[in-house]
């Protein structure tokens, strides 16, 4: 066996990184009761512009910030076709990936090429050292640990702050909050927005730092993963982060199994976060998916 | 046999000089590429575009490109080619195996045209295939791969299991082991010619379970930059020269160079003297070209690979000499017998001593 | 300020206006991009929307838009009933993909024999019911498990887009293929392709299913308890209840129907101007049918209309890159203005805008 498992496992947290960071803003969205399947368009969006922001200011965090702040304004088209012109979800985020897949394509035609950016590695001296653990948790970049944070910092907005209880009731019955005198709208903007911000970061720790490099077509379908991992995580932000390890360590797992020459059906090993994400959705039952999950809100009615 | 296009009709010609469009004079010969990818892909659509710039800076004024990128194969590429056809172009070249039976298709309603499909076998009084013999360069990859290895594991990043990349697996392991009895092949599949992601991953994959040389028949820069990062690993340029990642960790490369192809091509065409012809050109012709091999790689080994291409060049030497016995043990070729160009094209075997299976 | 108020009917004028309107806007979108990008923004529009349908080449260009706009309508069809009754099956791509396996499975199981009475019927039969099997998988674990449907039939899309790549390499690979990945051409085995019925003119079955289909939903819709069922469902689920529809029941049938209609235009796909089992087969036509069934309102003749519209865009598109060099992604842009306009001028046919004055109450 030439397999290293803590090489693997070290792996597999920075090839989860991006579909944890999508998912994670994709779960606050749906949280407040809106579907937004324009993930991959913004996610792409987010690596062409971190990619060339990062690029013209020659240092990668600018890049970042750049590629949140171009998601969220990719979102803002979403956000105000949906809360504003009351359209579809569903259609509108197709739209919105449709439209992000091009315009990144348009932005990024004359900036191919690969990224000489350094993101450091965290490099703690005593716990970065520690044998086993320390390669797998304490060596990666920050953005590894931005993501393990936001993640955290969401589960604590979600549950113990007074605006996340307003978000989750919004979510689950919009009329009903409405009528308590909440500002439905102006909630599910504000969530739309960190959902695009966390694609674009997403998209850009693609073209920064996992690959990295700018082509057209870079995030090949991360965006569609992120969605899958909130609904396996039944929107639970602890939760998304097994799913994202989960997701991730298939395809890192599937790559180390074919290099070790075994004979394993690959296109079987690709379906199986899928099934067991459906098999998921069964066995937690309807009840946790929040309650006005893809429905338009109009405060009049 | 000029057609109209749809830009010289009336208005339409106005707004394209409005636009400073070139206008399109009766005598210009058209030239028109259908690309499976985005032109800036960095590999394989890539090149064929910059050969096909080389081929329109060759000729000047006396040609005009058209091109398509992102053809899906399948019934768009029959359109697009369509398009391009009545539009016009006097020649196409069509650039991805997928579009084969498309491009008969096409060629047999417009029998004026002329038709240049690469990688296909199917041909047709207006439709030629070319192809590049990349198996030669591969032989010089496994010699250096198996001389620079320490740790005797060499990785290699297959794209999708069809014929062209199991005869490069089959190259560079024979001449690895040739030089280096103990390596050992890691292969792993990615299914798609370009996903710098999965790539990316791939590469780690082996660099992690201890693979210092990394070969890749994927188009991205992406292992290039995980060996960078790595350190004590090698690579080679794909399609590329990918020289910029020299002279660690790329250390040599396979280059596509169909520039001289289309010259001639389209040259012939010009002069009305063009015929279906079947190519599959290697490194003499200078379709496959080898990059600099560089410092990083000690004199004697260069040497040594160096020699090997030139005797590949002049055909004293073919990848495929005999023994060979296929994966299972059974004979492919008897001593000093070289293998056939119809054995080559649907090689679908591994020689023995590759390690795994063909997926299937 | 501007306030909205619901429309106690949708408004006549604006269920004809609307689109209209949102097409005018899209162009003027669209040709602010085209100008954007240097490109003549009037001669991209006339190139895109009308070169294809009366331009010097549109005799080679319309059967073109009909093989592109059939399988789009047909399976927007489909969708649309389930749209309106609240059912939504996002899925359709991977039905689709299905319908595709299953029938090119069944007609080269018997490949090569030559008995078209009996082969091309059962693989048409078997794409159809491809996708209505996977179709059922949401609609059965919705009914017994109450999931959500729009989450697991994506998820089958996946798996379905896994399942025929592995096809292509594996099971369906073209044995004399020369090791390249790839069905046999089902266009070269009589006993089951499906070519235009008059060469050249781009009509094949799938493009009559198609048009049945259309006549078939707005029959359904206008004269039928179901259609009755339908958008009583999608209105008020609880009066619906209440008049004795079997909610259950709505489900399955109008998950069934969309997954047999996708499923036919993948049989149909395949058969016709594909033929092969690609790693490539997927086209997004089940995500594009989406945005269809939505740009024509759910109403059967708004998707008639709105299929052509997109397959034009598509045609149109391609030309333009061809003949002004614009880069096939901005009309990926053009198509996703067009879906956003389109979208939000819909809020005129149901809401009326009413400027609210300053201080005083409504």
């Amino acid at each position: 066996m030439d397999i290293n498992p803590i090489l693997l496992l070290a792996a597999l947290m920075v090839a989860s990184t991006p579909i944890l960071l999508a998912a994670i803003g994709e779960l606050v969205v749906e949280r407040a009761g809106v579907l937004n399947l324009g993930v991959e368009g913004m996610m792409i969006t987010g690596a062409v512009c971190g990619y060339i922001v990062g690029h013209g200011t020659e240092n990668p965090y600018f890049g970042f910030v750049g590629a949140a702040f171009a998601g969220a304004a990719l979102s803002f088209v979403f956000a105000a076709l949906t809360q504003f012109l009351l359209t579809n979800q569903v259609a509108t985020g197709l739209g919105l990936t449709m439209f992000g897949l091009g315009l990144a394509s348009l932005i990024g035609q004359g900036a191919t090429g690969s990224s000489d950016l350094i993101v450091g590695k965290l490099n703690l001296p005593i716990i970065s050292d520690i044998p086993v653990i320390g390669r797998i948790l304490f060596q990666h970049d920050p953005i590894v640990y931005v993501s393990l944070l936001l993640v955290a910092g969401t589960w604590w907005f979600l549950s113990k702050s007074r605006a996340g209880l307003i978000l989750r009731a919004v979510g689950e019955n919009h009329d009903a909050a409405h009528a308590l005198g909440y500002n439905v709208r102006l909630m599910r903007v504000l969530a739309i927005l960190f959902g695009g911000a966390c694609a674009g970061l997403a998209g850009s720790y693609i073209s920064l730092v996992r690959v990295p490099q700018w082509i057209d077509g870079i995030t090949s379908g991360a965006g569609w993963i992120a969605l899958a991992i909130v609904v396996f995580a039944s929107w639970n932000p602890w939760r998304l982060i097994a799913g994202a390890y989960l997701f991730g360590g298939v395809t890192v797992l599937q790559l180390n199994l074919q290099a070790e020459g075994l004979k394993i059906p690959t296109e079987y090993l690709s379906m199986a976060p899928y099934l067991a994400t459906i098999l998921v959705l069964v066995v937690i039952r309807a009840g946790r998916a929040p309650g006005s999950l893809g429905k338009s809100f109009h405060p009049s009615s | 046999m000029k057609r109209r296009t749809l830009l010289a009709t009336g208005a339409g010609a106005a707004m394209a000089a409005a636009l400073g469009l070139p206008a399109r004079a009766q005598d210009k010969t058209k030239v028109g590429f259908i690309y499976v990818g985005p032109i800036n892909d960095g590999g394989w659509t890539q090149h064929h575009h910059h050969s096909a710039l080389e081929m329109v800076e060759h000729f000047g004024d006396a040609v005009e490109l058209v091109y398509q990128e992102s053809v899906p194969e399948g019934p768009d590429a029959e359109r697009a080619i369509t398009q391009m056809a009545r539009g016009g172009a006097d020649i196409i070249f069509t650039t991805s195996f997928g579009f084969m039976d498309p491009t008969v298709n096409v060629a047999a309603n417009f029998p004026d045209v002329k038709f240049e499909h690469a990688t296909g076998y199917k041909q047709a009084d207006n439709v030629s295939v070319y192809s590049a013999r990349f198996y030669e360069g591969r032989a010089i990859q496994g010699t250096l791969a198996g001389r620079m290895t320490k740790t005797n594991k060499i990785g290699y990043i297959a794209s999708v299991p069809i014929p062209e990349v199991i005869r490069g697996i089959n190259s560079a392991y024979l001449h690895a082991k040739k030089v280096n009895p103990d390596v050992e092949f890691k292969i792993i599949w990615i299914f798609e010619w370009l996903n710098p992601a999965k790539e990316a991953d791939a590469a780690k994959a082996l660099i992690e379970q201890g693979c210092d040389v990394v070969l890749q028949h994927t188009d991205s820069t992406a292992p290039h930059q995980a060996a960078k990062e790595a350190g004590n690993v090698y690579t080679f340029g794909q399609a590329a020269d990918m020289a910029e990642y020299g002279p660690m960790p790329r250390i040599s490369s396979i280059i596509d160079n169909w520039a001289p192809y289309y010259i001639e091509r389209v040259q012939a065409v010009i002069d009305g003297t063009w015929t279906s012809v079947n190519t599959w050109d290697g490194i003499a012709p200078g379709m496959v070209g080898i990059g600099e091999i560089s410092d990083a790689v000690p004199a004697d080994v260069k040497a040594e690979a160096e020699a090997l291409r030139d005797a590949i060049a002049a055909g004293e030497y073919h990848p495929f000499t005999g023994p060979i016995n296929k994966q299972d043990g059974t004979p492919w070729l008897a001593e000093g017998e070289i293998a056939n160009d119809g054995d080559l094209a649907g090689m679908f075997f591994f020689v023995e001593g590759v390690e795994g299976d063909i997926p299937s | 300020m501007f306030k909205l108020e619901k429309r106690p009917q949708p408004s006549k004028v604006w269920t004809f206006g609307a689109p209209i309107l949102a097409v005018v806007l899209t162009i003027i979108l669209g040709m602010g991009l085209f100008a954007i990008l240097g490109k003549d923004p009037i001669l991209a529009t006339k190139v895109i929307f009308w070169d294809p349908l009366f331009g010097e080449f549109a005799d080679l260009d319309r059967p073109d838009v009909i093989k592109k706009a059939a399988p789009l309508i047909l399976i927007a069809i489909g969708l649309s009933f389930g749209f309106r009754a609240g059912i939504w099956n996002i899925g359709a791509e991977g039905q689709y993909i299905i319908g595709a396996i299953t029938g090119a499975a069944l007609a080269l199981s018997f490949y090569p024999m030559e008995a078209r009475w009996l082969i091309f019927p059962l693989t048409i039969l078997f794409g159809a019911l491809g996708g209505l099997v996977w179709a059922m998988i949401p609609a059965l674990l919705r009914v017994y498990f109450k999931t959500n449907e729009i989450l697991v039939s994506l998820m089958l899309v996946y798996v379905a887009e896994v399942l025929i790549k592995a096809m292509a390499i594996g099971a369906l690979r073209d044995p004399d293929g020369f090791g390249m990945p790839g069905s046999r051409d089902l266009r070269r085995f009589a006993s089951a392709a499906n070519p235009d019925l008059i060469t050249g003119s781009g009509i094949h079955l799938g493009v009559v299913a198609a048009l049945l289909s259309v006549v078939a939903a707005y029959i359904a819709l206008t004269r039928h308890q179901f259609g009755f069922d339908v958008r009583l469902a999608g209105q008020s689920p609880r009066a619906a209840a209440f008049s004795g529809v079997n909610p259950s029941r709505l489900i399955l049938v109008c998950m069934a129907i969309s997954g047999a209609l996708a499923g036919l235009a993948g049989v149909f796909e395949v058969t016709g101007p594909s033929g092969k089992i690609l790693g490539s087969f997927p086209t997004y036509y089940g995500f594009t049918a989406i945005i269809v069934a939505f740009l024509g309102r759910l109403h059967p003749v708004g998707i008639l209309l709105a299929g052509i519209l997109l397959a034009l865009t598509y045609i149109g598109g391609n030309l333009a890159e061809q003949s002004l060099g614009l880069p096939a992604a901005a009309i990926k842009c053009f198509q996703g203005l067009l879906l956003f306009s389109l979208l939000g001028v819909d809020l005129l046919t149901n809401y009326r805008i009413k400027l609210r004055s300053k201080g005083k109450a409504q």
